[in-house]
């Protein structure tokens, strides 16, 4: 099944053009394995990239820049970086699955509040990507954000403010939204989330475990 | 001139090219005259593509002495534009075009030009050395990758039509569309800088992006869902 809700169009553009973070980056590129419209999009954007590469005018090159380039061409390569742990959880796409061990319960999974937990994967540039599992039927608090949060269904689905996201779909809310998605019933929804400031909860609920959280 | 890919043959004699390789460079001409020669942009585009399939089936070195004299210089310029200083930018795009000839196995004509293909091992060179960062991307014999519809009939054909009308629709855009995308491909950071540096709101720049977007979609074709 195809996606129904993707990124945006800026962040698409951040991603062909190279200048998003690394978190962002492998929500949009785990997207991207599930999402054929918005690969054709990058590649429209990376087209655009080599137009823009051919347009510039040439600067000068060291006087013996070929000569030099063209005497490493028999050196080997240097060995190819060490992907993360080796092999990742069948069922989910790359490259997520080259961030995730074997068996994604081997995470330092948080638990957040009944039936929601999360497990932190990478962060940079005060921007977070983390697996979030929400039990069958659980709503999470309401809450805001200090600023952008993405959120992209990997297993099951959630509701969120009237509209149905099932997996591939992206939900993107900005710092003004204050929402409390619901998991559907019947699975675990399993998400790829991105944030680039800590989430607020904002009910009693998040008077409560605010404080506590690693959010 | 004005033409991107009009493509000069003296560029490489002037350049160091070492002899043995400049003769058969020249063998290679099929009785051009010695001066200039310029290829019609399509041609060129075409060449590059054809030259980078050399590199890859035959480790062609002509070839790839080729593709580094036209792609070098701008590799170099484009790495100026986000901001890196000159000894560095050489050095990068230098790296570059030494991961071309080290990855040109993985070139598909079918699915990018040269100078995409080009322009994607130069971004992801740059984020792995200077920011130091993975670069997530697909992999395309992912077993959970969910696949493209059904191919096109020429699939070649396609991706060197659309990829020459790129440099028309981008000649074509309203210069402030132009500028927020030529920009995008410049910051290192998504779009708050731009606007910034434009001093115009970030939902203008975000509207002026959507516009172009929307203007590539329907003048590139999207036949997909």
């Amino acid at each position: 099944m195809n996606a129904t809700f993707h990124p945006s169009d800026e962040f698409l553009m951040a991603y062909g053009a190279g200048s998003l973070d690394e978190s962002s980056a492998l929500l949009l590129a785990t997207h991207l394995a599930l999402c054929p419209r918005c690969r054709a999009e990058v590649g429209r954007i990376e087209a655009l990239g080599g137009a823009i590469i051919e347009d510039l005018e040439p600067s000068d090159m060291g006087a013996d820049a070929l000569v030099s380039v063209l005497a490493k061409l028999d050196e080997p390569p240097p060995r190819p970086q060490p992907r993360c742990p080796a092999g990742g959880p069948s069922g989910l796409p790359s490259p997520l699955r080259d961030y995730l061990p074997a068996d994604i319960d081997a995470l330092p999974w948080k638990r957040l509040a009944a039936g929601i937990e999360q497990a932190i994967l990478l962060q940079g540039r005060g921007i977070r990507a983390r697996l979030l599992r929400i039990g069958a039927g659980i709503t999470v608090p309401e809450h805001g954000h200090g600023g952008m949060e993405m959120t992209m269904v990997l297993r099951g689905g959630f509701s969120d403010l009237g509209r149905g996201y099932a997996r591939g779909d992206v939900a993107m809310a900005d710092p003004q939204v204050v929402h409390s998605p619901a998991a559907d019933g019947g699975e675990t929804c399993l998400c790829l989330a991105v944030t680039d400031a800590p989430l607020k909860l904002t009910g009693l609920v998040g008077m409560l475990v605010n404080p506590f959280l690693d959010l | 001139m004005g033409s991107p890919l009009a493509f000069s043959f003296a560029a490489i004699d002037d350049a160091h090219v070492p002899d043995m390789m400049r003769r058969r460079l020249e063998e290679g001409r099929g009785g051009v005259p010695d001066e200039t020669l310029d290829i019609e942009p399509e041609l060129g585009r075409r060449r590059m593509s054809d030259l980078l399939s050399a590199v890859a089936q035959d480790g062609d070195r002509q070839a790839f002495a080729v593709l580094f004299q036209y792609y070098a210089p701008r590799l170099k310029t484009y790495m100026r534009k986000l901001g890196t200083e000159a000894a560095v930018a050489e050095e990068l795009a230098q790296d570059a075009m030494l991961a071309v000839w080290r990855k040109a196995a993985s070139f598909d004509p079918s699915r990018a030009s040269a100078g995409t293909w080009i322009f994607t091992i130069a971004r992801n060179l740059r984020i792995d050395m200077l920011r130091k960062e993975r670069r997530p991307e697909i992999n395309i014999d992912d077993p959970e990758l969910v696949p493209d519809p059904a191919p096109r009939a020429d699939e070649v054909m396609v991706t060197e039509q659309s990829e020459r009308r790129v440099h028309a629709v981008m000649a074509g855009l309203p210069a402030e569309q132009t500028e927020v995308v030529k920009l995008s491909f410049y910051e290192d950071t998504p779009h708050a800088e731009i606007a910034a540096r434009l001093k115009i709101p970030l939902g203008t720049v975000k509207s002026r992006l959507r516009l172009a977007m929307k203007r590539f979609r329907s003048e590139l074709g999207d036949d997909l869902p």
